[in-house]
């Protein structure tokens, strides 16, 4: 007995701490520094460059938890920083808001509920299988995003307005609760889309691609 | 002033817009059928039909659920003989019942979008109504009598 076993049963304790539902919040710190404003890409003198670093700054927002958690690649909305599965259990059904009975909107409300922490916002849903951006690399979610097969028919005009002005985006920015917020603000996420499409729309190279 | 229409009865009401519709229904209304569990849409007992849609009361603000169609357990059928109604007393569905309404609300608006519903579709829409007894199997099987999916005695328990 001595300083090794008591090490030992320190790594025990330590390991199923480590594993409780209760620490699950702790496990992963969540991206929440400010955006890079468009003009601090301005020192990259070539656009099709400017364009990529541009969108780099872009998914910070959108690989952000509040944003990923419902643009799933599978069925299952997930919760938190550390993106756990959905509790209670629910599933996408066939129009992205819910089976019967299990209705998004069963729950969810127009606005954050400050009593039972449950989030709100219009019109609560996952984004489209066609618009998931779990696992996927910032080139391959920026080639999506520009698709209209797979952006829902958008032109990228309407991509602007949809970041500049929508009521869901806008909640990662108000997630309530005490949630971890998306970089910045709606307004500074809009502006950068803005400089993205403004420089060409260019995509970063797709490696990493699966 | 805002105005409920439960069970086909308008009924106005004097409270703060943002009252969960639960509060309205049991405090104000007398409706004590629906129940609270969690108050935090975790549990699935408090659940009505808003428009024919399975809704948690117990998060509903009434200025949401105002000029909309209220249904709760006192008027899924007049008479209680709603399929479900009858199929949950012929297998001896509950054990404490607390749960037990909401369990049978969410199991009529499954019904009502889907009158077949497999089992895992069963599994999938009361996947957010919990039963400490543990009841489940017999819910399932309820559920599928109602439906006409199996004969009452083939699935008594």
């Amino acid at each position: 007995m001595g300083h090794a076993s008591r090490s030992l049963r320190f790594l025990a304790v330590a390991a199923v701490a480590a594993v409780l539902p209760t620490n699950r919040k702790a496990a992963v710190a969540a991206d929440s520094a400010g955006l890079s404003a468009p003009a601090a890409f301005a020192g990259i003198a070539d656009r099709s460059a400017r364009s990529q670093a541009l969108f780099g700054e872009v998914t910070r927002v959108l690989l952000h938890p509040r944003c990923l958690n419902c643009h799933p690649a599978d069925d299952t909305p997930r919760q938190g920083d550390s993106a756990w599965r959905h509790d209670p259990p629910v599933a996408r059904g066939t129009d992205d808001h819910g089976v019967p009975a299990m209705q998004c909107a069963a729950c969810h409300q127009d606005r954050n509920l400050t009593h039972a922490r449950v989030p709100g916002a219009p019109d609560w849903h996952l984004a489209p299988r066609s618009m998931a951006w779990m696992g996927r690399s910032a080139g391959e979610i920026c080639a999506q995003l520009k698709d209209p097969q797979r952006n829902g028919g958008k032109t990228l005009e309407q991509i602007h307005r949809h970041t500049a002005e929508d009521a869901l985006v806008a909640w990662g920015w108000e997630p309530g609760a005490g949630r971890t917020k998306a970089p910045g603000t709606q307004e500074e996420f809009a502006a950068l889309v803005r400089a993205w499409i403004d420089t060409g729309a260019v995509c970063p190279p797709q490696e990493g691609a699966r | 002033m805002i105005t409920l229409k439960v069970n086909g009865q308008e009924h106005p009401v004097d409270a703060d817009p943002e009252m969960p519709l639960l509060w309205a229904l049991r405090d104000v209304l007398g409706l004590t059928g629906t129940k609270y569990g969690c108050g935090e849409a975790l549990c699935g007992a408090c659940t009505v039909h808003v428009d024919g849609q399975a809704m948690r009361s117990c998060v509903l603000p009434i200025r949401r659920a105002a000029g909309h169609a209220i249904t709760t357990i006192e008027g899924l059928s007049p008479a209680g003989d709603h399929p479900l109604q009858k199929a949950w007393v012929e297998l001896a569905v509950p054990q404490c019942g607390f749960c037990q309404v909401g369990q049978i609300m969410s199991a009529a608006a499954l019904l009502r979008a889907t009158p077949k519903p497999s089992d895992e579709q069963i599994d999938r829409s009361l996947a957010g109504n919990i039963c400490r007894c543990g009841t489940y199997t017999r819910i399932r099987a309820a559920i599928r009598v109602a439906a006409g999916i199996d004969a009452p005695a083939e699935k008594a328990l």
